[in-house]
């Protein structure tokens, strides 16, 4: 396993070239009769195939995708239709297996119509688990899986992987707004302290971080009413704690409260994209809500900051 | 541990008069939406669905309607403010979500 590359991935370092060329792969020493396995061309989940796979001989048709995962390459229809139907063309499948079936996974079905290939290609298609690691328990059982093994979860494993690149972006577009915060302090425009920066980068861990560790036990169901809480939590205890330490400005301390959970709420909401279960309508809805009351808190709290300096 | 997002937000519809119980719709979506129950489709739990597609696309008679799309706020937030020429739509890639 390519640990490093795996690591690098996650932190969202090189991620969109981490591919591998498209092509029919085989595993062991796989003749006309072994099954033929369907799987994108992101190394990530190339790798994670095959490691499932050791001991056994078997075909891999690796589709272009563009290095992006099944699920979301058969979101974006890369994973679909007509590239699998030109890739059983372009690499002789029918010449090189004599039955007429494919084991695809399961997310690829979002851009896959399994009625079409068949009628198009004469292949069959069976959709295997979600995850890579019951490929053996599928293979091994007729082709039958335990309902669990089709379902999408979102463990908190998962959702721990998945924070880097939410951390890499929202910095990215933090690191700006310092930039002019410090430049705006140099001139002597706005005297910015330290206290700022700090209360800015908690709300962007507790946005970014804790809000997607902590879903399923945060109240609520809209991701930016969850990120709010965690980002009140995280304003409360910065505000004591600033407090404790003699800040007694009541104004700044105030326009903490407001920055800091609407910011904290605007990543969490983000995280929508990288949760399992979000539903395009059901994002539509949220933003409509949550955008204007973020917007007009986070104004809010500027202004009142900026009237605090005076 | 159930992850549900908003009440009553998403367009999927069953049209069980087309179903022919093929049960391809429990098969392929990834949170159980479906059930077949005497033969025929049921939903279980609508809230549950994402809209990801999977179902309409691999009904044989197109008895399943859903917008497919990407439940990402960067992509809708995107889409927002690029309303670009290249067909509309959020969407991820670049070097943003997904």
């Amino acid at each position: 396993m390519d640990i490093l590359g795996a690591w690098k991935t996650r932190w969202g370092i090189g991620r969109m070239t981490y591919t591998i060329n498209p092509g029919l792969y085989s595993v062991g020493c796989p003749d006309q009769y072994s099954p033929v396995l369907v799987t994108s061309n992101y190394k990530l989940t190339v790798d994670k195939v095959r490691k499932n796979l050791s001991g056994r001989n078997l075909w891999v048709l690796v589709l272009d995708t563009k290095g992006i995962n099944v699920w979301c390459a058969a979101g974006k229809g890369t994973f679909g239709t007509e590239e699998l139907i030109a890739r059983i063309d372009q690499e002789g499948l029918k010449e090189k297996v004599v039955h007429r079936e494919l084991i695809l996974p399961q997310l690829g079905a979002t851009g896959v119509s399994a009625h079409e290939i068949k009628k198009r290609s004469g292949f069959k298609v069976e959709y295997g688990p979600v995850r890579a690691e019951n490929i053996p328990y599928f293979l091994d059982n007729g082709k039958r899986l335990n309902p669990s093994m089709r379902e999408v979860s979102f463990p908190l494993f998962d959702r721990l992987v998945l924070t880097p690149v939410e951390i890499v972006i929202a910095m990215d577009l933090m690191l700006r707004v310092f930039g002019v915060m410090a430049i705006l302090s140099a001139l002597g425009i706005l005297p910015v302290e330290r206290a700022d920066y700090l209360g800015l980068i908690g709300a962007v861990i507790t946005g970014t971080f804790l809000s997607p560790l902590l879903l399923p036990w945060i109240p609520g169901r809209a991701f930016s009413f969850k990120g709010m809480l965690t980002g009140l939590i995280w304003a409360v205890s910065y505000i004591l704690f600033l407090y404790s330490k003699g800040y007694t400005g009541s104004l700044q301390l105030f326009s903490y409260l407001l920055i800091l959970p609407s910011l904290s709420a605007f990543f969490s909401m983000n995280f929508t994209g990288s949760s399992t279960y979000t539903s395009l309508s059901g994002v539509e809805k949220e933003i409509k809500t949550a955008l204007p009351i973020i917007l007009a808190a986070l104004v809010a709290g500027i202004l009142t900051r900026i009237i605090s300096l005076f | 541990m159930g992850f549900k997002y908003l009440k009553d937000a998403v367009t999927l519809k069953l049209d069980t008069d087309k179903c022919i119980g093929c049960g391809m719709c429990e098969i392929v979506c990834p949170h159980s939406v479906f059930l077949i129950k005497n033969n025929i489709a049921v939903l279980t739990d609508r809230d549950k669905c994402m809209e990801c597609g999977a179902c309409s696309m691999n009904c044989p008679v197109s008895a399943i309607t859903v917008r497919k799309g990407v439940g990402c706020a960067y992509a809708v937030l995107m889409g927002m403010f690029k309303e670009d020429g290249c067909g509309g739509g959020p969407s991820c890639g670049g070097s943003g979500c997904c």
